[in-house]
């Protein structure tokens, strides 16, 4: 493999004297769909936080598309080029639509083309554009979701990092939430996928890793990750 | 004798809207420093201080009218907060209240020390040429100074609101009150738009202190009075909230305004710290405050 677009090197991570993440490995190259799947608490959401510069890892490096990013303040790492989905959305409940669409332009490599990408997001997420002027504290939880993705979008990112993006959300929109990630990727984005929805996630993942307290257990192509027993009992249930 | 009372009263009515509008730049002030960044500045009176007490130096020494230097005043106290959130504030974001109120306080005792080291204890004030002067209506008369500054203090609430609703950094710093970790997210600088916040706050703030010096004297003792009344409306008002900072102060200029004429000049607090008794009892978040938040 050519370089990686995103490599993680030896990630160690504490709460105080907690450890979350206990040299965690991993890369992604440009256009590929890896899933990180684990249980509650095994350090998902932390090792993307570690990634984008909102916690502070105690150990290891982070690169993305060549350049040491490790120990960047979160927006830097957004102007690098790395967008975030993250747990529980987090949009801004009350400004409008439109504003919290605005917000996610906030890289300035994103301004020049920012009326386009409004465009091209309001027309993949109708339901958005006819609540625009709506305060986005009273859309429903799938239209949030699909907020806080188009947002992520207004940043013009090249990897967007999705932390459990069906969480709590009806079958039906699941399903799209699933379509739009394979979407995004087929025009050319790269995705590292957090997703609860184990087997969903796999079997659009080009490749997987299984986290466990903190410590990456297993990893392969999705399909492999699949059918290995160690992840068909644990994860799946079978 | 019924109507004389009545157009007195309308008189105090009209006086303590026109004041009140100042009241209410002075706590706007405040409430967005403390809606955004969950900070309260117990050094706020004190600021305002300093800020009456620049444009009294500017009008005693340069002769540069209040109204003129407010420009100036508002543009260097952005700076001096921008300054203080980014050094001395900033380490204490998110750490307990008693922490900040400590830091806060230790600022506001250096400047209210440091106005009565440079101007003394004597009450200064500003004589302007338009001091007497008055408008009619029907009536009513207002007079020109404090209509005056009433009208520039909604000019530049009005300035405020549209740099928060129509400005990226006003939308931004909208944003990260609404949700920090959104923030953090979409890839904002949370601490450069909380510097900018307190920037913007201790802006209204001296530009209220410009126009406060023009309808009344200040002295170093002043500080601590205003300090308490920019709380008291602020959370009459409802804390964080914009238009209660503004209602919040009409209601007290007027209240005080009132007190003044059936009671005692000396009662007006009185009257003030009971309508936040009963707002506290009655509606806690406010007049115009959110519930639950
Ligand atoms: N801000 C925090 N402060 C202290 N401990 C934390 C914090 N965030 C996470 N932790 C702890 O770190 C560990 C990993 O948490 P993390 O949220 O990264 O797991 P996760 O895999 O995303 O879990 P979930 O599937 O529930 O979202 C947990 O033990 C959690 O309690
Ligand atoms: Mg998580």
């Amino acid at each position: 493999m050519s370089e990686a677009l995103l490599r993680v090197d030896g990630l160690d991570l504490y709460y105080g004297d907690a450890q979350a993440l206990d040299g965690v490995s991993l890369e992604i190259a440009a256009g590929e769909i890896v899933a990180i799947v684990g249980a509650n608490g095994a350090g998902k959401s932390s090792l993307i936080r570690a990634i984008h510069g909102i916690e502070r890892p105690a150990r290891g490096t982070v690169r993305f598309d060549g350049t040491d990013i490790t120990g960047w303040p979160s927006h830097r790492v957004c102007e690098a080029g790395i967008g975030h989905v993250a747990e529980g959305r987090q949009v801004f409940p009350n400004l409008t639509v439109l504003e919290n669409l605005e917000m996610g332009a906030t890289p300035r490599r994103a301004r020049a083309a920012e009326r386009q990408t409004l465009e091209r997001v309001l027309e993949m997420f109708p339901r958005l554009a006819e609540r625009r002027r709506q305060a986005a504290g009273t859309l429903s939880g799938g239209e949030q979701q699909m907020l806080a993705i188009g947002r992520c979008l207004m940043g013009q990112p090249r990897l967007i990092m999705f932390d459990e993006p069906s969480l709590g959300l009806a079958p039906t929109i699941v399903q799209e939430v699933f379509r739009i990630v394979r979407r995004l990727n087929e025009e050319g984005l790269t995705i590292l996928l957090v997703e609860q929805n184990v087997m969903a996630s796999l079997k659009i993942a080009h490749r997987g890793y299984v986290l466990e307290n903190g410590r990456i257990g297993l990893s392969g192509a999705g399909g492999e990750l699949l059918a290995n027993d160690r992840v068909r009992q644990a994860y799946l249930g079978l | 004798m019924t109507s004389d009372f009545l157009l007195s009263l309308a008189q105090a009515v009209t006086k303590g809207l026109l004041t009140g509008m100042v009241y209410g730049l002075m706590a706007l002030g405040l409430s967005v420093i403390f809606g955004v960044m969950r900070v309260v500045n117990f050094a706020h009176g004190e600021i305002m201080v300093v800020g009456m007490y620049l444009a009294w130096m500017g009008f005693e020494y340069l002769q540069v009218s209040p109204m003129l230097s407010l420009p100036v005043i508002a543009a260097l106290f952005f700076v001096a907060g921008y300054a203080l959130q980014s050094t001395l504030i900033s380490p204490f974001i998110g750490r307990p209240e008693h922490q900040q109120f400590l830091l806060l306080l230790a600022v506001a005792i250096l400047l209210v020390n440091g106005c009565l080291a440079i101007a003394g204890p004597d009450s200064r004030s500003v004589q302007m040429d338009s001091q007497f002067d008055s408008y009619e209506l029907g009536p009513l008369v207002f007079d020109a100074v404090r209509l005056h500054a009433a009208l520039a203090a909604v000019a530049i609430a009005g300035l405020l609101w549209l740099f928060f609703t129509r400005t990226r950094t006003g939308k931004s710093i909208r944003a990260a009150a609404d949700n920090n970790m959104g923030a953090l997210v979409v890839g904002l600088d949370v601490r450069r738009l909380y510097a900018f916040t307190f920037g913007v706050g201790a802006a209204c703030v001296g530009a209220a202190g410009a126009l406060m010096i023009t309808i009344i004297p200040v002295t170093p003792f002043l500080a601590a009075e205003y300090t308490l009344l920019a709380f008291v409306i602020v959370i009459v008002g409802g804390l964080g909230s914009m238009t209660g900072a503004l209602m919040g102060g009409l209601l007290i200029g007027v209240s005080e305004a009132v007190a003044g004429l059936l009671l005692q000049p000396s009662l007006k607090s009185m009257v003030s710290f009971g309508i936040l008794i009963l707002v506290l009892l009655l509606r806690p978040q406010g007049l115009f405050g959110k519930s639950g938040t």
